[in-house]
C-alpha cells in the first residue's frame, strides 16, 4: 500500500529582524513516512516545529528545500485537499456564521449539494458532540466548543488522511475523551491521522508510531513499543489488612514502602524480585492483595530524556 | 466559478452581519433626514441643499463600509487564522481572493441601495409637500431619476476602492491596508492635479514622476458627477461608459495582483 504521507528533506526557514532579516530555520531536513491507516503522533517540545510541519503538510507554507507528499500526490494538490482533513491549532473561524451554517459552507466547497450537505453536517456535529449550540453564532462559542467545531470541519468530507495540530488543547476531560474515541473511530475506518501534540498521555493511548521533533530536528521516530522497549524497572504491590507484626518486615520484603491514605500500603520492589512468592507470603500473613502492577519506561520519560540529550547537543555544538 | 460563488455567498453573509455597516447605513440615513431638518432654514436652496447631503452621505459612508469590510477580506481573516479553514478545502487562492471580492460588492450594492431607498424618501417627502412656486425654482425635479447615475458612479468608485483595499490587505496588517487605501482615495480625487502639475514643472525628472503617478494612481474624479446630477446639467452616456469600463479594467488589474501576491504568500 502506498504511504499516506512523505516528506523529503523539507525545510522551513523563516526570515527574522526588521532591518537585516536574518534565516531561522524552522524545520531542518524532515525526511518521514505514514503508511495509510497508521495513527502517527508527532511530539515535541513548544516551538519544536510541528505546527509549521503541518503547515507545510497543507500548503499554508511553502518549504524553503524539500517536497511533501500526501497520498501519492504533491502537498496542495487539489485532489487532494478532496481527501483530506485539517485542524489547526487554536482554529478560529466566522464570528457572525452558526456552527451549521460554517459546516454547510465547507461542505458545498468540498462539492456536496442539497440534503447530503444537511445529512454530512449533522452527522460531524454530532460526532463531535455539538448540540443545540449548533445554531448559535460561533462569536459566542467557547474555545472548547470552537474546538469541536473544527473537528467537525476536518471529518466533513470521510477524509482519507487527518491532519490535528493540538486536538485536546482547550477540551474538557469529556471533550478529551471523546476525541480519544474519536481517533480510534477513525483508524478503525481505516483513516491515516497525524496528530501533532505535547500531551504524551493522548500519543501513548492512540499512536502506533510517534516521531519526536526537538528545536526543527527528527531526533527519533519508530513505534511505541521499539522505542520504550518496555524495560521493566521494578513492581509495585499495594496491599491491605497489614497487621503490626508483619508492618516492620515489610521494610525487608520490599525496596522500599509507602503508606497509602487508605490504610494500604504500597511495596516498591526490585525489577528481579520474585513477586509472586512476596504475594503468596504477603497472603500467607494474613495481608490482602490489592494490586500489583510492572513499572516501565513511560513515553514521558523517553520524551524527557530525548529532548534533554538533544538540547545538551546542541550547547555543545554552540560551545564548540 | 461555482466555488467563487460559494466563498462570496458566504463572504456576503458574514458581512450583512457584522453590526458596523449597519450602523455606517443609519449614520446616512441620519444625516438625509437631518438634511431636510437644515433645509428648511434656508429659502430657496432646500433641494439643493438636501441632494448635495444626501448624495455626499451615500459616497462618504459607502466608502467606510467598503474601507472596514475590504480590509477585513484578508487581513482580518490572516491575522485571526480563519483564512486556514478555508485554505485547506478545495479552494485556490485565486478563488478565495476573487469570491472575498465579490461577496464585498454584493454586501456595498445592498447598503447603497438601502440608503438609495431613504434618499428618495426624503426627496418624495420634500416633493409632496412643495408648493408650485418652490418646484418652479428648482433647478430639477426632486425625484429626477438621472440622479442614480451619480448613485451608479459612487457604486463603481466604492468597487474599485474595495478592490485596493483587498491588494492592501493581502500583504499588510488592517490597520495600514485602511490608512493605505483613505491616502489612495484621497490622491484618487485629486489625480487631476498631478496631470496640470506636469505642465507646469520644468525638470524632466519630476514631470516624468508626475505623468507616471497619475497613470498609475486610479483617478477618482470622473465618479464624481454629483454636482452636475444636484444642477440638472446632463451627464453623458458616453462619459458613465468609460467610467465604469475604467473602473473594471483597474479593477481587473489590482485583481490580477492580489491573486499574484497572495498566492506566493506563506502564513505562518
Amino acid at each position: 500500500m502506498a504511504a499516506a504521507i512523505e516528506t523529503e528533506g523539507l525545510t522551513k526557514d523563516f526570515a527574522v529582524g526588521f532591518w537585516r532579516p536574518r534565516p531561522y530555520r524552522a524545520l531542518d531536513q524532515l525526511t518521514l513516512t505514514v503508511e495509510a491507516g497508521e495513527v502517527f503522533g508527532f511530539l515535541g517540545p513548544n516551538g519544536a516545529g510541528k505546527s509549521t510541519t503541518l503547515k507545510l503538510l497543507m500548503q499554508l507554507l511553502y518549504p524553503t528545500a524539500g517536497a511533501a507528499r500526501i497520498l501519492g500526490r504533491p502537498a496542495g494538490d487539489a485532489d487532494v485537499r478532496q481527501r483530506v482533513g485539517f485542524l489547526a491549532e487554536n482554529p478560529y473561524y466566522y464570528d457572525y456564521l452558526t456552527a451549521e451554517e460554517l459546516l454547510s459552507y465547507f461542505a458545498r466547497l468540498f462539492g456536496y449539494r442539497g440534503t447530503e450537505v444537511a445529512t454530512r453536517v449533522t452527522r460531524v456535529l454530532d460526532e463531535v458532540g455539538v448540540g443545540q449550540e449548533r445554531r448559535m453564532r460561533l462569536r459566542r462559542f467557547s474555545k472548547g466548543m470552537i474546538q469541536r467545531v473544527g473537528l467537525a470541519q476536518a471529518l466533513l468530507n470521510d477524509p482519507d488522511v487527518v491532519f490535528l495540530d493540538e486536538p485536546m488543547s482547550g477540551l474538557d476531560p469529556l471533550g478529551r475523551r471523546q476525541v480519544r474515541d474519536l481517533i480510534l473511530a477513525l483508524r478503525a475506518r481505516g483513516c491515516t491521522v497525524f496528530f501533532s501534540s505535547h500531551i504524551l498521555s493522548d500519543a501513548e493511548a492512540l499512536c502506533g508510531r510517534v516521531g519526536v521533533l526537538v528545536q526543527g530536528r527528527l531526533v527519533a521516530c519508530g513505534p511505541l513499543s521499539e522505542i520504550l522497549a518496555f524495560e521493566l524497572k521494578g513492581w509495585e504491590l499495594v496491599v491491605a489488612g497489614v497487621s503490626e507484626a508483619l508492618r516492620p518486615d515489610l521494610a525487608q520484603l520490599a525496596a522500599r514502602t509507602t503508606q497509602l491514605s487508605d490504610g494500604h500500603v504500597m511495596l516498591h520492589l526490585a525489577p528481579h524480585a520474585e513477586p509472586d512468592r512476596l504475594v503468596g507470603e504477603l497472603t500467607r500473613r494474613g495481608a490482602h492483595i490489592v494490586s500489583l502492577n510492572p513499572v516501565r519506561d513511560t513515553l514521558e520519560d523517553y520524551f524527557v530524556q530525548v529532548v534533554g540529550s538533544a538540547a545538551a547537543r546542541d550547547q555543545r555544538s554552540v560551545g564548540a | 466559478m461555482r466555488t467563487i460563488a460559494i466563498v462570496a455567498g458566504a463572504s456576503f453573509k458574514e458581512s450583512v452581519r457584522d453590526r458596523v455597516p449597519y450602523t455606517m447605513v443609519v449614520f446616512a440615513v441620519l444625516m438625509m433626514a437631518a438634511s431636510y431638518l437644515i433645509s428648511e432654514l434656508t429659502a430657496g436652496q432646500d433641494l439643493k441643499i438636501i441632494k448635495d447631503l444626501g448624495l455626499a452621505a451615500i459616497s462618504i459612508f459607502g466608502l467606510v463600509i467598503a474601507v472596514f469590510i475590504g480590509i477585513g477580506l484578508v487581513s482580518k481573516e490572516v491575522e485571526r487564522k480563519s483564512v486556514f479553514g478555508l485554505l485547506t478545502k478545495p479552494v485556490t487562492r485565486a478563488q478565495f481572493i476573487l469570491g472575498k471580492y465579490l461577496g464585498l460588492v454584493t454586501t456595498l450594492a445592498v447598503n447603497l441601495s438601502v440608503m438609495t431607498v431613504a434618499y428618495y424618501a426624503v426627496l418624495f417627502y420634500m416633493d409632496a409637500t412643495a408648493t408650485p412656486a418652490m418646484r418652479a425654482s428648482w433647478a430639477a425635479p426632486a425625484l429626477d431619476p438621472r440622479q442614480l447615475v451619480a448613485i451608479v458612479l459612487v457604486m463603481g468608485e466604492l468597487a474599485l476602492v474595495t478592490a485596493v483595499a483587498l491588494l492592501f490587505s493581502t500583504f499588510s496588517t488592517p490597520l495600514l491596508s485602511a490608512m493605505l487605501t483613505l491616502g489612495l482615495w484621497v490622491a484618487g480625487h485629486f489625480n487631476g492635479d498631478l496631470r496640470q502639475f506636469e505642465q507646469v514643472v520644468e525638470q524632466p525628472a519630476v514631470a516624468w514622476l508626475a505623468r507616471s503617478l497619475y497613470y498609475l494612481l486610479p483617478n477618482l474624479a470622473p465618479f464624481n458627477v454629483r454636482a452636475e446630477v444636484v444642477y440638472g446639467v446632463p451627464v453623458s452616456v458616453s462619459h458613465v461608459g468609460f467610467t465604469l469600463l475604467y473602473a473594471a479594467v483597474y479593477i481587473a488589474a489590482l485583481l490580477v495582483a492580489a491573486v499574484a501576491i497572495f498566492r506566493r504568500r506563506d502564513f505562518k
